[in-house]
């Protein structure tokens, strides 16, 4: 058993009935991220994309989440209270599927930072400019427990000796080493 | 690199399938700021005043303002200009919605489309790649139908449409263009890009919009959101309803319709119905508004709400936003509101301004009332006032029979019907179709931006200046306590005088320099916006708004890097507004087509209006023919409009007088 440690949880609770499809959120989350600060918006380089259709009322504000290199096997459609949401509508992966989270040039992933800051913002940009509260911020406090992590290094090693086993693995090492 | 505006326009020449990525001056940018400014000067070095609203040589220009695109909240205005085929004067109007930004991302602050393409065809602009794409399947679809083929054939989700219906497509003088839930609708333009074969262009936009000092743009946008929240939590005490707040008149999220439907004029803008609005109306309206209304929505990168999703069981989904629930129901004499939501399904899918076209419906049935028009006429037309009144648009949009005729708006129909038809297009104000409202007394500020105003729209005009006097003294400090947006303390004293009877009410006061100081104001905050290409909602428009004459020249400052002060700023108001008065000017625009409907108020008092417009004239640096003078324009940097005008025999040399009497209402077609 770890140590018991604080950690902070960030989140944003989305209220999809109170969006009205303004985007003020990507242009001030596409404005905070340029470089320097401010100096450009741009809403294809924004890390919270609406997913919008007004002619059938689905109005979803997603924030970017995690790159994955593949898209996924089977694609999820959610119908709720009778209305059909977009495939990966609810998804925050920046995905092959879609050109959403993706830096527009470079094609590189972009994911929600919720805004750090040197000082800290109050709340993420894109909440401050929610006037109309689709997005609200919530923080709490969770204890979790200290778990000793194994370094990056050995979860791929660990992962190699269980495809090849160990003693392929150290033969290998062992002839990598040799050739310098 | 430019700040704020892009730097270069995208001209299409239809006539021969050219397209240019061309860049523009900075130079005009200082001059004009952009939208409507940069259009209107466009406009006048490109096509001669001779030129018909149909001709292929006519530049129909859709633009960004300044500020489009940019975090500056509400910045999200197309402003289209061409010459309108119904006033045949210089046309523009404007639309919310998501467009103009999405131009800007795509790399561009204008489309200027000439020429006439032999087929219908759409044009898609996604960023530097540009077509111009066969639409022979989309002839005769809905303008919202349009939108959503032509984002699923291009599998462009995120493009962004304004497209016309079949009105457009017909010529149709009332064709809007609509995109979404806004639509560019008042004086005709929609028929000019019919006419040119455009059904529809979309655009999708990745690149950035740059801004030139950062962190100061940011406070400026911060407070004005801040202010935002502070009008939406203190709603403006004393005034009705639909005035309190910010943005377009909350139509779509209030029910209560006491004042419209009993102060505004019902059929052929004629009947005032003092007594019609009851608990039991009250209660229907009720609930089919909150039956059809999904949602509240707003434009790009604005927090207010104008406008809403309507669903209707075995329609399809339109939007809808401010007044027009009410313009086909009052005009048509329905009662059920549920009447005006279904209607304006349709003609919003025709694509047609819900202003003018139930006046002109109206009209009709006016006329045949009358004898003036005949049961040949409609023939085949239901009796009952919804049947007709959908009959009839569609005889309109498709051009047919009687509908050809009124397809052109009530003042030429009548022209054409004759035999005293005349009369009955008397809504009118340099041959376009006015809101129905009849009032008492003659406000002096109010007719002053009715005759004067080249937009031809009130709503368009007017703004901030309160539309009645308060009560009582109590009521006059608490409105002014807090009123930063004045250009000037005078403005205060204004309100403070103004009494609802006796000496100093209307018509005397405010006083005929007083209306023209406040009518000044009004028109200033217009033409900014307008080029700016921020909503009249968020500025000109409504009481207190976070957008004024003592902020906007620092947000121009710290978006474009152009040195710009509330001196400066006046200067461009002023350039901008003569440019678009000579551009009338040369077309035939005179004092004597400066007047509002003879019915518009009851009391009228033509000495005093004939003072008022003398003093208009006079404050603008105009002869009394409503010209701007040599002096006037050379002070502007406008000295080749000033040359032209001399060359044409329009102005002399050094008197105030025209040389040439000439009137756009006597000038036939």
């Amino acid at each position: 058993m770890g140590e018991k440690k604080k950690k902070i949880v960030k989140s944003i609770k989305i209220d999809l009935d109170k969006c009205t499809g303004c985007r003020a959120c990507e242009v001030i989350c596409s404005a905070f991220h340029a470089t320097p600060r401010y100096s450009s918006n741009n809403p294809a380089r924004s890390r919270i994309r609406v997913i919008r259709d007004p002619m059938r009322d689905v109005y979803v504000p997603v924030h970017a989440g995690e790159y994955t290199a593949a898209e996924c096997m089977g694609r999820d459609k959610y119908v709720i209270d009778g209305k059909e949401y977009d495939e990966c509508g609810f998804c925050r992966a920046s995905c092959p599927s879609r050109d959403a989270f993706k830096e527009p040039d470079s094609g590189l992933p972009l994911k929600c930072d919720m805004c750090e800051d040197d000082p800290p913002q109050e709340k993420p940009l894109c909440v401050q400019w929610c006037l109309n509260d689709a997005l609200i911020y919530e923080e709490r406090e969770e204890e979790v427990e200290e778990e000793v992590k194994p370094e990056d290094i050995e979860t791929g090693l660990e992962s190699l000796a269980n495809k090849y086993g160990l003693r392929k693995i150290m033969e290998t090492l062992a002839r990598m080493s040799q050739k310098g | 690199m430019r700040y704020s505006e892009i730097g270069f326009n995208l001209e299409i020449d239809l006539s021969r399938g050219n397209i240019e990525r061309v860049e523009t001056d900075p130079r005009l940018t200082e001059l004009h700021l952009g939208g409507l400014g940069t259009n209107a000067k466009l406009l006048w070095d490109r096509v001669s005043p001779e030129t018909d609203p149909f001709s292929p040589d006519i530049p129909l220009m859709f633009s960004s303002g300044l500020l489009g695109g940019t975090p500056a909240p509400g910045a999200n205005r197309t402003i289209i200009t061409a010459y309108s085929p119904q006033t045949l004067l210089m046309g523009y109007s404007m639309m919310g919605g998501f467009w103009a930004p999405e131009l800007k991302y795509a790399g561009y602050d204008k489309v200027i489309l000439k020429g006439k393409s032999p087929n219908l065809v759409y044009i898609w602009i996604n960023n530097d790649k540009v077509e111009i794409r066969h639409a022979g399947h989309l002839h005769g679809k809905g303008a919202l139908e349009t939108q959503e083929i032509i984002r699923k054939e291009l599998n462009q989700p995120n493009a962004q449409v304004a497209a016309i219906g079949l009105a457009g497509e017909n010529r149709v003088y009332t064709a809007s263009i609509e995109q979404g839930r806004s639509s560019a609708s008042r004086l005709g333009l929609g028929a000019v890009m019919g006419d040119k074969g455009i059904k529809a262009i979309a655009v999708r936009g990745t690149k950035d919009i740059n801004i030139a000092r950062p962190a100061e743009f940011m406070e400026l946008c911060n407070e004005v959101l801040k202010y935002i929240k502070f009008r939406n939590e203190n709603p403006v005490p004393n005034v009705m309803t639909i005035l309190q707040g910010l943005g377009s008149p909350q139509e779509m999220l209030h029910v209560d319709e006491k004042w419209h439907t009993e102060n505004f004029v019902w059929g052929n803008a004629r009947v005032r119905r003092r007594d019609f609005w009851n608990k039991e109306i009250e209660a229907r309206w009720k609930d089919v508004q909150e039956s059809v209304r999904t949602r509240l929505i707003s434009c790009y990168n604005c927090p207010m709400k104008c406008s809403a999703i309507i669903s209707i069981p075995g329609l399809s989904t339109y939007m809808m936003k401010c007044f027009s629930k009410l313009t086909y129901t009052m005009a048509a004499f329905v009662d059920d509101l549920n009447f005006g939501f279904k209607i304006a399904q349709r003609a919003t899918e025709y694509g047609v301004d819900g202003f003018s076209t139930p006046q002109i419906m109206a009209f009709a049935f006016e006329l045949k009332e009358a004898g003036i028009l005949t049961d040949a006429d409609f023939e085949g037309c239901p009796s009952d006032n919804e049947g007709r009144f959908y009959w009839l648009l569609d005889r309109i949009v498709r051009r047919e029979g009687i509908g050809d005729i009124l397809a052109d708006g009530t003042y030429w129909a009548a022209q054409k019907i004759g035999k005293g038809a005349e009369e009955y297009a008397h809504n009118n104000i340099k041959k376009h179709e006015q809101l129905p409202l009849k009032l008492g007394m003659l406000n002096p500020v109010y007719f002053l931006m009715y005759a004067t105003g080249e937009k031809i729209n009130i709503t368009q005009i007017e703004g901030q200046f309160p539309q009645e006097p308060f009560a009582t003294m109590e009521e006059r400090e608490e409105f002014v306590k807090d009123w930063i947006q004045v250009p000037d303390e005078k403005f205060k004293q204004m309100v403070l005088d103004w009494e609802p009877r006796g000496e100093r009410s209307n018509p005397y006061h405010p006083t005929v320099d007083m209306s023209v100081d406040i009518v000044d104001w009004q028109e200033k905050m217009h033409y900014i916006d307008d080029a700016l290409g921020v909503c009249t909602g968020l500025s000109s428009f409504p009481l207190k708004p976070p957008y004024h004459i003592h902020n906007y020249p620092k947000f121009i400052s710290a978006a474009a890097g152009i040195h710009m002060d509330e001196a400066g700023l006046t200067q461009v108001y002023n350039r901008n507004r003569n440019l678009i008065r000579a551009i009338n000017v040369r077309r035939g625009l005179r004092r004597a087509d400066e007047k509002p409907p003879q019915d518009h108020w009851k009391k009228r008092f033509p000495e005093l209006e004939e003072k008022l417009l003398d003093a208009y004239y006079k404050f603008k640096g105009w002869n009394m023919d409503g010209i701007p003078t040599k002096k006037t324009l050379q002070e502007l940097d406008l000295a080749y409009i000033s040359e032209d005008l001399i060359k044409r025999g329009i102005l002399t040399e050094d008197q105030d007088a025209p040389s040439k009497k000439t009137s756009v209402e006597t000038d036939k077609k």
